[in-house]
C-alpha cells in the first residue's frame, strides 16, 4: 500500500511486539521505522484524506475527527503497554519513509531528552466541576409575600451561587497545588465547554499531571480522598479523574 | 498499579490531548492545528453534536 505516512509517536526500541490485531487510522496496522536508535511508529494513510487540503476539511468533520482520534489513541495506548511513547500531535503526516527519517534525524537530540524526562511516567487528568443552583425558574423556598421579599430571595440565591463559585475555586486551587507538589510536572488545560463535553456543571479545573508509574496508585488515592472531602464540604461539586494517559500534555519542551 | 477500568474515553478529554498536546512537528504535509483552527473545530463540533431541540448558544458567532 502506498500513500502518505502518519506518525503516531517516537520511542526507544522495545522488546515486546505490538498486539497483532492493532489497526491505525484509516485501518492500516502501524509499523516501526527504526533510525539512529529511535523508532517512529508509522502507518500508511491515503492522500484523499490526509493531503493538506482534504485534511483541513476532514478535521472539521466531527465523525471523521472522532474516528481518527480514537484510532490514534488506540495505537498510543498499545505502545504505552510496552514502552513510554512520546506522542506526536494528531495528524502529523509525511510524504514517505525518507521524510520520516529526515525528521527523526533532525530532532534526534530533542527526542532523546524528552524521552528521558518521560520514561516510566504517565499522565493523569483531573477535572473539577460545580453545579450551581439555578438563579431563575426554580421553585422559591417560600412563596414571596411581596416584591421586596422576592428580590431578597433572589439576592440570596445569587449570593449562594457566588459563594459556591468562590468555594469551588479555592478548593480547585488547593487541590491543584497539592497534586502539583506530588506530581513531577503539571499543565492546565482550558476549561471544557459544557455544551461540547455534554457534562453538567461548570468546569473549574482541567489539569494534567505527570506521575511516575510507581507513584500512580498513591496519586489516585490522593485524588479519591480529596473527592470525598470536597463532597462533604461543598454541595454540587464533582472531581473527575481520567487516565493513565501517555504523556500527551508533557510532550512539548519543558517550560 | 491498579487496573483502571476501560471506560470509553470522552471525546473532549481525548481532543484536549490530541489537538493541544503531543510534539508539534511540521510534517511534509504542512498542516498546523493552530488555535484558530481549534476554535473553529470546536464550534463546528458543537453544531453537529447539539441536537435540534437545543439551539446553539453561539449562533451569531458563526
Amino acid at each position: 500500500m502506498t500513500g502518505l505516512r502518519y506518525v503516531y509517536a517516537v520511542c526507544r526500541p522495545f522488546g515486546a511486539p505490538l498486539q497483532s490485531q492493532l489497526k491505525g487510522v484509516a485501518g492500516d496496522p502501524p509499523r516501526l521505522l527504526t533510525h539512529h536508535g529511535l523508532i517512529a511508529v508509522v502507518s500508511h494513510v491515503p492522500e484523499r484524506d490526509f493531503a493538506e487540503e482534504p485534511l483541513r476539511r476532514r478535521l472539521e468533520d466531527l465523525d471523521w475527527l472522532t474516528e481518527t482520534a480514537r484510532a490514534h489513541q488506540s495505537v498510543i495506548d498499545a505502545l504505552t503497554v510496552v514502552t513510554t511513547p512520546l506522542p506526536l500531535r494528531m495528524a502529523t503526516v509525511f510524504r514517505d519513509d525518507s521524510g520520516v527519517r529526515v525528521m527523526l534525524e533532525a530532532r534526534e537530540d530533542d527526542f532523546r531528552r524528552t524521552l528521558d524526562r518521560l520514561t516510566g511516567r504517565v499522565e493523569w487528568g483531573v477535572k473539577v466541576y460545580v453545579e450551581a443552583e439555578p438563579e431563575e425558574g426554580d421553585a422559591p423556598v417560600s412563596k414571596p409575600a411581596s416584591g421586596r421579599d422576592y428580590l431578597r430571595q433572589r439576592r440570596m440565591r445569587v449570593r449562594t451561587n457566588e459563594d459556591l463559585w468562590r468555594q469551588t475555586e479555592e478548593f480547585a486551587d488547593h487541590l491543584h497545588a497539592a497534586l502539583s507538589a506530588y506530581a513531577d510536572d503539571s499543565r492546565l488545560h482550558a476549561p471544557q465547554n459544557p455544551a461540547l463535553s455534554g457534562v453538567a456543571g461548570r468546569n473549574v479545573l482541567n489539569a494534567a499531571y505527570l506521575v511516575a508509574r510507581k507513584d500512580s496508585e498513591e496519586f489516585v488515592e490522593l485524588v479519591d480522598r480529596s473527592k470525598d472531602e470536597s463532597m462533604v464540604s461543598i454541595p454540587g461539586i464533582r472531581v473527575e479523574l481520567t487516565g493513565p494517559w501517555a504523556a500527551y500534555s508533557f510532550a512539548g519542551e519543558e517550560t | 498499579m491498579t487496573v483502571v477500568e476501560r471506560r470509553e474515553i470522552a471525546l473532549v478529554d481525548l481532543l484536549d490531548r490530541l489537538l493541544a498536546g503531543g510534539v508539534v512537528i511540521t510534517g511534509d504535509i504542512t498542516l498546523r492545528i493552530a488555535d484558530v483552527d481549534l476554535v473553529r473545530i470546536d464550534l463546528n463540533a458543537l453544531i453537529s453534536s447539539v441536537n435540534e431541540q437545543v439551539p446553539s448558544p453561539w449562533g451569531e458567532l458563526l
